[in-house]
């Protein structure tokens, strides 16, 4: 190494010298002569001064302000509430970690992780604790995966179309790459008992969130995660540890994990009866629907965009995914209904993760309504929002995954409708 | 080194990176915890069947001056809300077309409320009220609908025994069509 940089010095104070020879010795070019600052009129002020410093941690760019979760909360209550990811104005697949949605039931806990323990008991042959230095320790796996709140687009039961952008009124869904510890590890480690079959996951914060899962599904797939899109969790995602349950209600991944208990039956706590239960037509509920079915959204072009050219050529583009496997096929239609193309699928269709698609469509300047209809590995199909009406009535509140339908105008305008 | 000597030398090493790099092979490093698990906030679920409800006691005459003070701010004076849910009244109203899923018309068991209050309520302070306010709170609001009598005590084995109005009316999705 000292070699090497003597040399580099030494061949570059020699350069330097023989430049200084060079320049006294001849007569200046015309274009070092001029005083003035070079292209002052036809260059940007960015290229003619140094940019900005190095920073500790990167910001979007300030153009792209108006890149906001919405936030919907309680105003007396404003730790209760949600805030919407701007699917409207991402491309890709991966939500960033400030923009991934927010379901907060009493604020955003700000917890110290060395005073944190997750703690797995009940029907366990030996309780145990685990602080996070140690789960830190532990073999990982990574999943990439969307969690979707069981109340996303819920405005969609309503008679009267929202009008939302496509993010504020459906983006209650983000996807990420969680990494951290299979829950599976932790369950063996503690032994579990036969007679468990529910587990109740508690959270940390100042709702102590409680909803049970089925032992079945913590054994299968479920992450402890540590990390989201490589960095540790926000503290709006659940750190310094939450659950994800790949495919299942948001509600389920319980953010900032304090306890698995293990139990025969489950706890009926507030969040899985009088919350996250969908009132039928006739007065009866159902009850832990846990895996979000197929759905997709068209993103670009959608409601608060104008198409400006007429006519023009649109890469109309979405997000679908299902809970219960990989996007198989998206059709889009752009007469309501009435006729299909197949959208193009891009890499990489994951398993219950965002898949995007595109379709280029050519505009005539005609009265349009823009749809997407999804269908996973399982053969569901993303229903109308009249089928799933039919079969659901208007009380649902959760689980509302019907077709969504942008109307475009003559004159390139694009609203909120429902078609069928 | 010749040839063979450095090819033996790297075979070994190889050998024993990948006896280290086995999957299953990791230090199992939870703490035994039978302590914490005896511990009361450790056991803040209470299970259906009232395991886990504390000792305690109250009435509705109690609960409704405790209502006033700390949650009528948010869910309205006669607990048929505000800025928060409505928690009693509209027993019966779930198949019409204006269904209201209040605590008495939807909530499906009674120790939920007594769960729910405890963990989360009031909002701005989880965690204040006693045990016999909270018992008090859950006879004011299963009384409004004469779910729970007056002057009578609700308690950790009285508690249990309450048969919500809705306690039937949910269908369980998983495992079936999951």
């Amino acid at each position: 190494m000292t070699d090497s940089t003597s040399t580099n010095r030494r061949q570059f104070l020699k350069q330097a010298s023989l430049g200084g020879v060079l320049a006294g010795a001849m007569s200046l070019p015309v274009w070092a002569s001029q005083t003035q600052a070079q292209f002052p009129d036809t260059l940007p002020e960015w290229m003619r001064k140094p940019g900005d410093n190095f920073s500790n941690y990167g910001q979007p760019s300030p153009y792209e302000q108006q890149v906001i979760r919405w936030i919907s909360a309680n105003p007396d209550a404003p730790g209760n509430g949600v805030s919407w990811t701007p699917l409207h104005d991402l491309q890709g697949t991966i939500t960033p970690n400030g923009l991934h949605y927010e379901r907060h039931h009493n604020g955003v806990p700000q917890i110290d992780p060395a005073q944190h323990l997750l703690l797995v008991d009940g029907l366990v042959q030996q309780p145990l604790s685990f602080d996070i230095s140690s789960l830190l320790r532990y073999p990982m796996v990574s999943r990439t995966c969307f969690i979707e709140c069981g109340g996303n687009s819920n405005s969609g039961w309503k008679n009267n179309p929202i009008q939302s952008k496509a993010g504020y009124a459906h983006g209650l869904v983000s996807n990420a790459e969680w990494t951290g510890v299979p829950v599976k590890l932790l369950l063996e480690e503690a032994g579990i008992k036969s007679a468990a079959k529910w587990i109740i996951a508690e959270g940390a914060d100042a709702a102590a969130l409680n909803v049970s899962i089925p032992l079945e599904k913590l054994l299968d797939d479920a992450i402890l995660a540590l990390y989201q899109n490589g960095e540790r969790l926000r503290p709006e995602n659940g750190y310094p540890l939450r659950l994800v349950l790949p495919g299942w209600e948001g509600i389920l991944n319980v953010k900032w994990l304090r306890q698995l208990r293990l139990v025969e039956q489950p706890a009926m706590t507030r969040d899985e009866t009088a919350q996250y239960t969908e009132l039928q037509a006739d007065g009866s509920a159902r009850q832990f629907t846990f895996v979000m079915d197929v759905k997709s959204l068209i993103t670009s072009p959608s409601l608060g965009m104008v198409l400006p050219d007429n006519p023009g050529i649109y890469q109309v583009s979405g997000l679908a995914w299902s809970g219960r496997g990989k996007i198989t096929r998206v059709e889009i239609s752009a007469d309501g209904g009435q006729t299909w193309l197949d959208a193009k699928l891009h890499d990489p269709v994951l398993d219950r993760a965002f898949t995007r698609f595109s379709l280029p469509w050519h505009w005539q300047g005609q009265y349009a309504i823009l749809q997407s209809r999804a269908s996973d590995e399982t053969g569901a199909v993303q229903p109308s929002r009249s089928a799933l009406i039919e079969q659901r009535g208007h009380h649902g509140f959760f689980h509302y995954n019907a077709i969504i339908s942008w109307e475009i105008t003559e004159s390139g305008d694009i609203n909120h409708v429902y078609a069928d | 080194m010749s040839t063979l000597i450095k090819t033996i030398v790297i075979s070994i090493c190889v050998f024993y990176t990948l006896i280290s790099l086995a999957e299953s092979d990791y230090q199992k490093l939870g703490k035994k915890a039978d302590h914490l698990s005896q511990q009361a906030h450790w056991n803040l679920t209470i299970l259906p069947s009232g395991e886990h409800l504390p000792k305690g006691s109250g009435t509705a005459a109690q609960g409704a001056k405790l209502f006033a003070l700390k949650c009528a701010g948010c869910h309205g004076s006669e607990a048929i809300g505000a800025s928060a849910e409505p928690l009693v009244g509209e027993v019966g109203s779930l198949s019409s077309d204006y269904p209201e899923k209040t605590v008495n018309s939807y909530w499906r068991n009674p120790t939920t409320l007594f769960d729910y209050i405890r963990r989360a309520m009031p909002i701005n302070a989880p965690f204040s009220l006693t045990h016999d306010q909270i018992y008090a709170l859950c006879a004011y609001i299963f009384n409004k609908d004469d779910i729970f009598l007056d002057n009578v005590e609700l308690n950790q084995d009285t508690l249990p025994k309450i048969t919500m109005p809705n306690h039937s009316g949910f269908v369980a999705i998983y495992p079936s069509q999951n």
